[in-house]
């Protein structure tokens, strides 16, 4: 890999934030202000689609700022993962704005200019996060996302969304805290904070007992946003937020960033070779497996739809932290692509929710007899999308899933093999139900009697454009991807690149 | 010329203005301020221009009266003192630009004489910082507390009980600094810091330089609110006026833990470790910085809350200084700093709200606040975020340092600590904003309302240096390897 100093990382996070200060100047302007959203999802989606070549050819962008403690700069550095992960998060941005915009417009919610500032600034954490070179600028874009997701939490300002945001903070506040104090340590120990492919914290750095515990303090660092069991409590509460803010956040940034986190400690900070020798990966493969299996389970449980699909991303976040802890080629690249596939997949879900809930204000899964005639694009939507989380070709979700089927295998263990098909089963098993109720059940006769016909009428149909395209899009990206998974993004090509780099200890 | 007086020029050019300022006040109302903005604008600048060429060309020292040392008094002007004279002088600065409207809604007929007082405050702590004398930092100590003590006193009703115990305990603290100046007198002859230093190795036995020393830091560590000798402070702050607490919380304290930094690490050095003097200082700073936090979350007025949260901070300075280390000492300067402003900032805010709602309550807080005064929440959020610990606020990076420092010394349970206390600060000021951004209006329990004459923020007078101040606590963030490596690294002490 060879390093070029480039700018193009520092506009792609700063783009966003300097969009948030023209949505807060043109707070009194919607269209305006929703010009700003968008454009800059334009810009920034663009600038990170220029880094792509660059990083399929080896060549990695990197902006050094100026140090932010003494001897650790705040680098921002376009490598293929980082690329990997900004690519999706600024391309769902784009259409997450789309919704957005009617979501919030057809809800007439309050306090729409701080919403989409907030969710600006979120972004251009997002991208920090992707692009920090460092533990430190991680750190510090990582806590900066938490804040600027709390106000987007408690959007709604009632009661239980304050206090799901008090539950927000608390778990990510105290992660944010274990992060910085296992980020000290290692700089205590190493003298250094710099990602480096393969690891940089080995058995000449640090005792194996210290390796231990700094292991164990990154990944309760990263698993509260990667929604871990057991530190998973505030994913579910935090459903209480508008829907796009659930499905960008709560299905693409914030929790994509927490497994971000993981694959970034686990590949870059501590590497195969440590892990494997202190055995550390099999403790975490163990929690994923078990986390994997136990939300799936949950999920069934759930009547709120919103709450069923927050069960089905712990779930499978769990994959993607499995497929890093088992460290081979196969099944990093696959934990990669999940990382994209399940972005796609569970945004199309919580889009269609939220188009449910728009037009026909519906809620829980026993309501959703028959939707699928009222709303067909979007009951097709969200079938294609809950079919390829099942993992049925020839969906992304099955593309991924075979290559972390493929990363089990090669690292002999049948068991993770096993509970990949097994929680495949399971998430066919909690999204079929909802499928059958919305496409061969009869509406419910009684279905809302207080409604004046103007309303039903008026609800008979697909949601406004802005929020049905949008989940078009995703699923048709669903799709496209499942078929040619390295069209447009290459992002096959840069998952291969990734997990090779982790595990050649950067040497192509 | 001026370069070769410039050490002594900003305690006297403060001192000055203080007399001044009450004749030219009586005649005028007006000239009072005057002469406060121009005695603390100068000094403001003399420090910044001192600063920049004391790096450039090392340490001046001056002799009062051109009597040479350790006869004279010595004033010592290197970076570290030269950086907290200019955060003490910036913050008071900013402090007398806000005064004038809180002033004249808060005490409108003492406004001369609180002018004169709180510059003789600030020349009292300018002095205390500047001076490399033993007993003329006591005597700066005693202008500056007795000023302390007016201001205090020149606050609400209440204000007189607490200004009195405040008296009191103060002069206990200030008497045992005395006393220890008088027994390292005894010893060494001396009371040049310096002379001091070089006498002490050369003595056959410890034992009067360390009850000195011990009392030095009993007395200092009352004077800094380090638990358990803190009990005088909230009250004292809680019932000051809204400029009297903004002058007094920021820097107050914080001089004094310069002056321990001085006296321990300055005079006495190597000689000194042989006391457990550190585990001291770690032990009251970690009680202090959990049982400050802890009373903060039970405090209903924000004035008391953010009271009760210096007294936290100071535990965080404390540990700084207690670890000995340079990391350790790196903290505990960049805190001086950051807490400095982002505690200013947040007594400015509750004087605004003060000034506009007459209250600084926490319970009826509401949204209303946030709608009338836009910019002053989001300064009062930016300096919470920073107490918190948050980046890329400036308090993150104090912890950052803390943090190593901690690590370095392989003391887990001060990490657990700092980790812990980020958490509870977290607690407590969430508590207010949840309030402030959150909390709808309702009209039976609410606050009154702002006077509908003129609603919306306060006077810019009031509200430009809270915004400044609020900026300052990002750029001093985004800025602290900087100040790190420019200034608060060359002041490291040579023993450390």
């Amino acid at each position: 890999m060879e390093t070029y100093g480039s700018w193009v990382p520092v506009w792609a996070v700063a783009c966003s934030l300097a969009a948030s200060g023209m949505i807060l100047a043109s707070s009194r302007r919607p269209n305006l202000r929703e010009f700003w959203t968008l454009s800059a999802a334009g810009v920034k989606f663009a600038l990170i689609l220029t880094l792509v070549p660059e990083a399929l050819a080896h060549r990695v962008a990197e902006a050094r700022l100026f140090a932010i403690a003494p001897g650790i700069d705040l680098t921002l550095r376009a490598d293929p993962l980082g690329v990997f992960f900004a690519l999706v998060s600024s391309a769902l941005w784009i259409v997450t704005s789309c919704y957005s915009v009617g979501y919030m417009r057809g809800l007439s919610e309050h306090k729409q200019t701080r919403y989409f500032a907030c969710f600006a600034v979120c972004l251009s954490s997002t991208v920090g996060i992707a692009f920090a070179a460092n533990l430190l600028t991680f750190v510090i874009f990582y806590e900066m996302l938490t804040i600027a997701t709390y106000p987007l939490v408690i959007h709604k300002e009632t009661p239980e969304a304050v206090s799901a945001g008090r539950k927000y903070l608390a778990y990510t506040l105290t992660a944010g805290v274990v992060l910085l104090v296992a980020t000290a340590w290692t700089y205590e120990l190493t003298g250094t904070l710099e990602f480096r492919p393969g690891g940089f914290l080995g058995s000449e750095t640090a005792p194996a007992a210290t390796c231990v515990w700094l292991f164990v303090l990154f990944m309760s660092g990263a698993a509260v946003k990667s929604a871990l069991m057991p530190l998973h409590g505030w994913l579910p509460t935090a459903m209480i937020a508008p829907t796009p803010v659930s499905a960008l956040l709560h299905a693409v940034a914030v929790v994509k960033a927490g497994v971000f986190a993981v694959i970034r400690i686990v590949g870059f900070v501590f590497g195969p070779a440590t892990l494997s020798a202190l055995g550390l990966q099999t403790y975490l493969a163990c929690l994923a497996g078990l986390t994997m299996i136990l939300a799936s389970v949950l999920a069934f449980h759930q009547d709120n739809l919103k709450r069923r699909l927050a069960y089905s991303t712990i779930g499978h976040l769990s994959y993607i932290v499995l497929g890093a802890a088992l460290l081979t080629p196969a099944s990093l690249a696959g934990s990669l692509l999940h990382l994209a596939s399940h972005a796609t997949m569970k945004i199309t879900l919580f889009f269609c929710a939220g188009a449910l809930h728009v037009q026909l204000h519906k809620e829980k899964i026993s309501e959703l007899d028959g939707v699928a005639r009222q709303m067909p694009w979007t009951m097709g939507a969200f079938a294609v999308a809950s079919l390829g989380l099942a993992g049925l070709p020839p969906l992304n979700g099955f593309v991924s899933k075979w290559y972390l089927g493929l990363g089990a295998l090669q690292a002999a263990q049948p068991l993770a093999f096993a509970l990949f098909l097994l929680a495949g089963l399971l998430s066919a098993g909690y999204f079929l139900p909802i499928l059958y109720r919305a496409f061969c059940r009869a509406p419910q006769p009684e279905a809302e009697p207080s409604q004046t016909p103007h309303q039903e009428g008026d609800s008979g149909h697909d949601a406004s454009a802005w929020i049905t395209f949008p989940l078009l899009i995703t699923a048709a990206l669903s799709l496209i991807l499942g078929l040619f998974p390295n069209l447009l993004f290459h992002f096959w090509s840069l998952a291969h690149l990734v997990s090779d780099s982790i595990l050649n200890g950067g040497s192509p | 010329m001026i370069g070769e007086h410039f050490p002594v020029l900003i305690p006297v050019s403060l001192l000055v203005g203080a007399v001044v300022s009450v004749p030219l006040g009586l005649w005028r109302g007006s000239l009072s301020r005057l002469v406060a903005l121009l005695a603390t604008g100068f000094s403001v600048v003399a420090a910044g221009v001192g600063l920049r060429h004391v790096l450039r060309a090392g340490e001046m020292r001056y002799s009062l009266g051109g009597w040479p040392p350790p006869i004279g008094i010595e004033y010592v002007a290197d970076p570290l003192a030269l950086f907290v004279v200019l955060v003490v002088t910036g913050v008071g600065f900013a402090v007398t630009v806000y005064s004038k409207r809180s002033l004249e809604r808060e005490s409108p007929q003492n406004h001369v004489p609180f002018n004169a007082v709180a510059l003789l405050f600030l020349a009292g702590l300018s002095g205390m910082v500047m001076t490399g004398d033993l007993f003329n930092l006591y005597v700066f100590l005693e202008i500056a507390s007795l000023a302390a003590y007016a201001l205090v006193a020149a606050g609400e009703k209440r204000a007189p009980v607490a200004a009195f115990r405040y008296l009191v305990l103060g002069t206990v603290g200030a008497s045992c600094y005395l006393l220890g100046v008088g027994f390292l007198y005894l010893a060494t002859g001396s009371l040049n810091m310096a002379d001091v230093r070089a006498i002490l190795p050369l003595l056959p036995h410890y034992r009067l330089p360390f009850i000195a020393l011990c009392l030095m830091v009993i007395g200092l560590g009352l004077k800094m609110a380090l638990f358990p000798l803190h009990v005088w402070l909230p009250d004292a702050y809680t019932y000051a006026s809204s400029v009297g607490s903004a002058y007094l919380a920021p820097v107050g304290t914080k001089v004094a833990a310069y002056a321990l930094m001085r006296v321990w690490f300055g005079v006495f050095g190597p000689v000194a470790y042989a006391l457990p003097i550190g585990a001291m200082l770690v032990v009251a700073s970690v009680a202090g910085i959990l049982v400050g936090s802890i009373m903060a979350m039970a405090q209903n007025d924000l004035k008391r809350m953010l009271a009760y949260s210096s007294v936290a901070q100071v535990g965080y300075i404390g540990l700084g200084i207690g670890l000995a280390s340079p990391l350790g000492f790196i903290g505990a300067v960049l805190h001086i700093l950051n807490h400095a402003v982002m505690k200013a900032t947040l007594f400015l805010v509750s004087g605004a709200l003060a000034y506009r709602f007459g209250t600084t309550s926490i319970l009826p807080m509401d949204d209303r606040l946030r709608r009338a005064m836009p910019w002053t929440s989001a300064a009062f959020a930016v300096a919470a975020l920073s107490m918190i610990g948050l980046p890329p606020t400036a308090g993150f990076f104090s912890k950052w340092y803390l943090a190593l420092a901690c690590l370095k010394a392989e003391s887990w349970p001060l990490v657990a600590v700092i980790a812990l206390s980020s958490l509870l600060n977290a607690v407590y000021f969430f508590r207010v904003l949840e309030r402030m951004y959150l909390r709808k209006a309702s009209a039976e329990e609410g606050i009154p309302g702002p006077p509908a004459s003129n609603p919306g923020e306060a006077p810019p007078s009031m509200l430009i240096p809270i915004l400044i101040l609020g900026l300052g606590v990002l750029l001093i963030g985004l800025a602290n390897a900087w100040i790190v490596e420019k200034v608060i690294k060359l002041a490291i002490p040579s023993g450390l």
